[in-house]
């Protein structure tokens, strides 16, 4: 068979057409879901933060940590304290991520608050758009995933989270992050983070689920998330969120 | 020459690309799978509630209602698995209450606080007050 250059071109058109009309039609049918009784499709995961019940007892920290085997010295998720003085740049620590707390602050004459930080689980997530090698997406179901087995450990990734929300892990030499809890979560549990969080600071939403409160909470109360100049579609959303968190 | 090129080029494709690559998008979906079907670590509250009843009926009607069990005892879920060969240790208190209730200019006013130094030196919290129901 003779064939020209312009027929192989036309040929491989043909078949990825094909293979885009495949991928397409999963996504409009529904994906094929993790377990049974889970279809990623009526999904969309997020998580809402009210500051002004954050107590900064990091018991999100220890949580986390224990339910996703952290390394120490490593987080998923940790919580900073904020000190604000007018006209000056705010002070912001956190000890060991919180991980036992914070010690205790007697300064008040300043403006002083807890921010809990984790993946921000962007839609629009550069993290995803930097990875040469399609380890990290985003799930059909709206969770910011690794996949550990294609991973190459580059740290591309880690660079371009505006966040700061990944590391290398320093025994698989793979990025690890927040990943919303996804064994949980498919099987019906909220994250281990809200979970023990013992004033409800932190909540699991879903945003596709229209009896979920946080459409009611999102209706009452004024809403922001961190570095919304990034546009990248963050789905974590802070109640009363002061100027000062970066 | 070019036609044996792109047959090279599709036969190491298609022994090193996975069959359900771009399914979803630019990326493996059995890592889904992976990912989803790894074992938990924390139970959660209402597992705890089936057989604590008599410690859900004094939790449940004080100030720590809300405050999961597991926020203080640690996971369980190896508990609720099998009870009697994990058994959960008690919490460290002298830690434990500190770190929600040492009193700290950056936490909610509302919220209960203390300095324990000067409340209780060397006490532990649980001397004076029920962690279960805990009264002022």
């Amino acid at each position: 068979m003779d064939l020209s250059r312009r027929d192989i071109f036309k040929i491989g058109g043909k078949l990825l057409l094909l293979a885009s009309a495949g991928a397409t039609l999963d996504e409009i049918l529904g994906a094929a879901p993790p377990s049974e009784a889970y279809r990623m499709a009526d999904h969309w995961w997020g998580m809402i933060i009210d500051i002004d019940k954050c107590i900064g007892c990091g018991s999100c920290v220890r949580a986390c940590a224990q339910e996703n085997q952290v390394p120490a010295g490593f987080f998923r998720t940790w919580v900073e304290r904020y000190q604000v003085e007018e006209g000056k740049q705010p002070l912001v620590d956190s000890p060991n991520g919180a991980m036992d707390g914070f010690p205790p602050s007697k300064r008040t004459d300043l403006k002083s608050f807890f921010v809990p930080k984790l993946c921000n689980q962007c839609a629009s997530s550069p993290c995803v758009q930097v990875c040469p090698v399609g380890a990290t997406f985003v799930s059909p179901d709206g969770v910011v995933l690794v996949d550990e087995t294609y991973c190459l450990g580059c740290r591309y990734c880690v660079q371009a989270c505006p966040y700061g929300c990944r590391y290398l892990h320093p025994q698989k030499r793979t990025v690890d992050k927040c990943t919303l809890c996804y064994h949980r979560i498919t099987k019906g549990l909220t994250t281990a983070c809200c979970e023990n969080c013992p004033t409800g600071a932190r909540q699991l939403v879903d945003f596709k689920n229209p009896k979920d409160p946080v459409h009611e909470f999102l209706r009452n109360n004024k809403v922001e998330v961190l570095k919304p100049y990034m546009a990248t579609q963050a789905k974590v959303y802070y109640k009363d969120l002061d100027g000062a968190v970066r | 020459m070019l036609l044996g090129g792109v047959v090279v080029f599709l036969a190491i494709r298609a022994v090193v690309v996975p069959k359900d690559f771009g399914k979803f998008g630019h990326y493996r979906p059995g890592a889904l799978e992976t990912i989803s079907t790894r074992s938990i670590a924390y139970a959660g509250h209402e597992q705890c509630l089936q057989c604590h009843d008599q410690e859900a009926k004094v939790h449940g009607g004080g100030m720590h209602a809300k405050v999961s069990c597991e926020t203080c005892h640690g996971p369980l879920a190896k508990h609720t698995d099998d009870p009697t060969a994990n058994v959960p240790k008690l919490p460290d208190v002298a830690n434990l209450c500190r770190r929600c209730h040492e009193k700290d200019a950056a936490k909610p006013k509302g919220f209960h606080q203390v300095d324990t130094l000067a409340h209780s030196p060397g006490m532990l919290c649980n001397s004076c007050h029920q962690p279960h129901n805990p009264q002022l």
